[in-house]
């Protein structure tokens, strides 16, 4: 078999961090190719580079396409070549329709003129070539998921493509979706294309790879050949690896149980029928720093804003105990008054008024706390962000610095202080750490460290699994929207959780 | 990392006025356009710009403006728009008329009942735009139709009046003289002076209180530079008046309504909530405020400032026309922009707006003295907003 893709050394540098070091990944002409990593392993980032996302000069190393050197300057060299990536969030324009959406950018037209009947004869060719009975003009928002990632193949099958890249092209999808698409993909594979597949669920790989190739922290681990796939190899390479960072220590000595959530069940906001989270539930004791576990779409981030205030999510039903009494936390302000925080991930768009300064972002969940009838007084309300400024080293010239100037380190803090200042009993950190140098999340560590050392309860959702085990007293694995298992301190390694992860039991009772 | 503490005043005063180019720029450029203005208008016409009865003039044309831009602040911080409240002074004045001409209704009667109407209709407007994520342009557009509309139904496309002395009194009436002077009006002059030594008492206490807890205060000389130059106006203004027929009423409404305003926007929960929800809605909600009531309450309180602007814009005219508050939509909206308000929502100073709609209003009145022509005015006011917000983004972006 010929060799059609060939990465060489390739190497990708951020602003402060190195996101691919030295990267190989051979891809045989007509093999469907898996690539396995976790969260943040540098996956995403290399098919970037393949596919021109990141231009040629951007990066080191070399990548050989067909025989020649390959130079992108852009998506359009790439995809001219027939290299076609499928994106995780689907590139669709919802109001246009699927003859439309084939041909965006790429319009069967002559002098500008649209050809619809040619247009609408080539629809129909393509989508009898995916499985698809849809009409042409069918609007492409009325389809489901499974539908529009079909769709998205049939786009790519329209650009003549060559090798065919699908990022996780599963993880919107219900079971028997699924199977259509795998099933797809190795018809795909009988007509030549080659395929590379990004994807965790170990079923899937095993069932449609050729080789697998396994990245952690920017770098290749292992290529392996049909023959050596085994579950136990995969979690190992994925996560085999040194602790990177270091934690402070932690002097643990949990309470009574402080917060209880049992029966949540919650469905997804605007998909009918989608349920986002089974039947969860989980404990929180005095004192105690509690994590979740998971991958992206695990519905770790649905579960702890549909606690908080319902923030997410519809038909929401299950209970919540305080200090074992049921409280009511349908809305944000009863939350917080039932003694709940909660730190988003997105701190920009959920987190922050960027454009105010430090001082008011820190009272914004509690003003009541500054005021008093509704009088804000400045001086009090500086005080509060001096003593936080302090206590957080939060690094900044003045407290009327905007927070859209701080470091995301600073601006985590920020958001810190604001949860704080509300004095809630349990806090839900939602990926406290995310695009935060080490040395602020050292900090950050250190400060929910403190939090329950008063005896706050702390949650902490991660997708990084070494920052779970160094700083969680026990740790929930959450999978396809239920608590797939629960580890104690002792009883966690990344190769349980990843193990808890992929073994995707929920889904098997489902079915 | 510069260990920089708030209180050792270090900063100096270019960098100062540069943070605040804004809110001195605005003053300025108020008192040049006067200036402007006086040296013209004497020099072509050979009249006095700033004659007590101009003065006058000016506040009883542009009160309504003013009036209604404090509330469209708060609406345009909420990140909305009302384009409604042009055919709302128009509805709220004929309802006025009606009940007042047609009906017979008292003066007391009628203008609490003038605000409940504004109120219902700034509520009926705020419910699908807070509550139905509905479009404050849609909504407020249809609003501006609907209401333009039963205006004319109302007033059966006749003018109706004219309106008793105790009415008219609302725009055209004057704080009487209560020692008996008569000119200059001593009533009108203890008034502004106690204005003034309260806006210096004020402004020194609030420096004490930022510097005892540790805020950099700004500068002494454009603090006093600034009060002389506010002081200053006020007493030349309150002298100018005082000496023609003493304090209009609705200038005492004005005054009253504004340093409330500024007062809610900038020491109030509430307030703070409304900046908040203009600044990052979602980041808001999650923070525990009801945004959506909020959004309500900004609707609901512009409907009752059009009433109030419509019952002082038919005092004015002595008569409700169907055509009454047409386009005041677009001034109201002007003078918010003009003063420095974003338009994406979350900034936006109270002051700001009042010598927005000073200087629109400054422009209107120089204009016509000069005899300049209604096309051109247009043409230069609509310039003037388009630079007025290119100078914000200009800053914004350096």
């Amino acid at each position: 078999m010929a060799t059609l893709l060939e990465m060489r050394g390739i190497s990708k540098v951020f602003p402060g961090v190195r996101a691919l070091d030295h990267v190989n990944l051979t891809v045989e002409q007509g093999e469907i190719h898996a690539i396995c990593g976790e969260n943040g392993a540098g996956k995403s980032t290399l098919m970037k580079v393949l596919s021109g996302v990141y231009p040629h000069g951007s990066y080191e190393g070399e990548i050989h396409y067909d025989g020649t050197l390959l130079a992108n300057r852009g998506i359009r060299d790439s995809e001219a070549k027939g290299i076609i990536i499928i994106h995780q969030e689907l590139a669709l324009v919802p109001l246009l329709s699927i003859a439309e959406n084939l041909f965006l950018g790429n319009e069967v037209a002559s002098g500008g003129i649209i050809n619809w009947p040619l247009a609408y004869q080539k629809t129909e060719a393509l989508l009898r070539k995916v499985g698809l009975n849809e009409a042409p003009t069918t609007q492409v928002g009325k389809l489901g998921v499974g539908k529009q990632q079909l769709i998205e193949i049939a786009k790519a099958l329209a650009k003549d493509v060559r090798l065919l890249i699908l990022d996780e092209p599963t993880a919107a999808l219900q079971e028997n979706d699924s199977q259509k698409l795998l099933d797809l993909m190795l018809e795909l594979k009988a007509q030549g294309v080659t395929q590379i597949i990004i994807s965790h669920k170990l079923n899937e790989i095993g069932r449609v790879a050729d080789r697998i190739t396994i990245i952690r922290d920017g770098a290749t681990v292992s290529t392996l050949a049909k023959s050596e796939i085994s579950e136990e190899r995969i979690i190992r390479d994925m996560v085999g690896r040194d602790m990177a960072h270091r934690y402070p220590e932690r002097d643990a000595r949990p309470g009574e149980v402080l917060m209880e959530v049992a029966g949540w069940n919650v469905w997804h906001p605007e998909q009918q029928g989608r349920q986002m989270i089974r039947d969860a539930g989980f404990t929180v004791r005095k004192g105690e720093i509690v994590g979740i576990a998971g991958l992206m779409g695990a519905g770790r981030t649905e579960l702890a804003m549909s606690i908080f205030g319902h923030a997410y999510g519809r038909d929401i039903s299950g209970t919540v105990k305080m200090g074992g009494k049921v409280v009511d936390t349908s809305s944000v302000t009863k939350a917080i008054a039932a003694g709940l925080a909660y730190v988003t991930e997105d701190r920009k768009q959920l987190g922050l008024v960027l454009d105010e300064p430090i001082v008011k972002n820190i009272t914004l969940a509690n003003l009541a706390g500054v005021a008093t009838r509704g009088v804000l007084s400045r001086g009090r309300e500086q005080q509060v962000a001096e003593e936080y400024r302090r206590a957080m080293s939060i690094r900044t010239p003045s407290v009327f610095q905007k927070v859209v100037n701080l470091s995301g380190g600073n601006q985590q803090k920020v958001v810190l202080s604001k949860w704080l200042f509300a004095d809630p009993q349990v806090l839900i950190l939602d990926e406290p750490t995310r695009g935060i140098d080490v040395g602020a999340k050292f900090e950050i560590y250190t400060i929910m460290n403190e939090l329950a050392a008063q005896g706050r309860g702390v949650v902490m959702i991660s997708s990084e699994m070494p920052e779970l085990l160094g700083m969680c007293d026990r740790i929930y694995v959450m999978n396809e929207g239920r608590i797939a298992g629960e580890l104690s301190r002792a009883e966690a390694s990344q190769e349980r959780i990843m193990s808890l992860i992929l073994k995707n039991d929920g889904k098997a009772k489902v079915a | 990392m510069a260990e920089q503490t708030a209180g050792t005043g270090g900063k100096g005063i270019g960098a100062h006025l540069g943070g605040h180019l804004r809110e001195n720029g605005m003053i300025l450029a108020l008192v040049a356009i006067v200036l402007f203005f006086t040296v013209i208008v004497r020099v072509t016409q050979g009249v006095d710009f700033l004659s007590a009865q101009n003065i006058t003039n000016l506040f009883l044309q542009n009160s309504y403006v003013i009036i209604m831009a404090l509330g469209m602040l708060l609406v345009i911080v909420a990140g909305h728009i009302d384009l409604s409240v042009g055919s709302v002074v128009g509805f709220t004045g004929a309802v006025a008329a009606v009940l007042t001409v047609n009906m017979g209704w008292p003066v007391w009667a009628v203008i609490p009942t003038c605000l409940f109407v504004g109120l219902c209709i700034g509520a009926a407007q705020g419910y699908w735009v807070a509550y139905w994520r509905i479009p404050s342009f849609i909504v407020t557009l249809a609003g501006m139709l609907v209401f333009r509309g039963l205006t004319l139904w109302l007033l059966d496309g006749q003018n109706v009046g004219p309106f008793p002395k105790s009415f008219q009194s609302l725009s055209t009436g004057f704080i009487p003289d209560a020692f008996g002077v008569g000119k200059p009006n001593m009533t009108a002059l203890f008034l502004i002076a106690l204005a003034a030594v309260a806006i210096l008492w004020m402004g020194l206490r609030a420096r004490a209180r930022d510097q005892q807890f540790g805020i950099t205060p700004e500068p002494m000389i454009v603090f006093t530079i600034r009060n002389f130059v506010v002081v200053a106006a006020l007493m030349f203004v309150g002298y100018k008046l005082a000496s023609f027929r003493g304090l209009p009423n609705v200038v005492v409404v004005l005054s009253v309504l504004t340093v409330l305003y500024a007062f809610f926007t900038e020491q109030t929960t509430t307030g703070r909530r409304i900046y908040a929800l203009g600044g990052n809605e979602k980041a808001a909600r999650l923070s525990g405020i009801n945004t959506d009531r909020l959004v309500f309450l900004t609707f609901c309180n512009m409907g009752v400032l059009a009433a109030l602007a419509g019952m002082i814009v038919a005092a004015r005219l002595n008569s409700s026309t169907p055509k009454a508050g047409g386009g005041f939509e677009l001034d109201v909206i002007a003078a918010v922009f003009i003063g420095g308000a974003s338009m994406t929502g979350g900034s936006g100073k109270i002051i700001g707006v009042v010598v927005g709609a000073l200087i629109m209003g400054v422009m209107n009145n120089g204009m016509s003295i000069m005899g300049i022509g209604i096309d051109y005015q247009q043409v230069i006011k609509g310039l003037v907003l388009l630079a007025a917000v290119i100078f914000d983004v200009y800053n914004k972006n350096k």
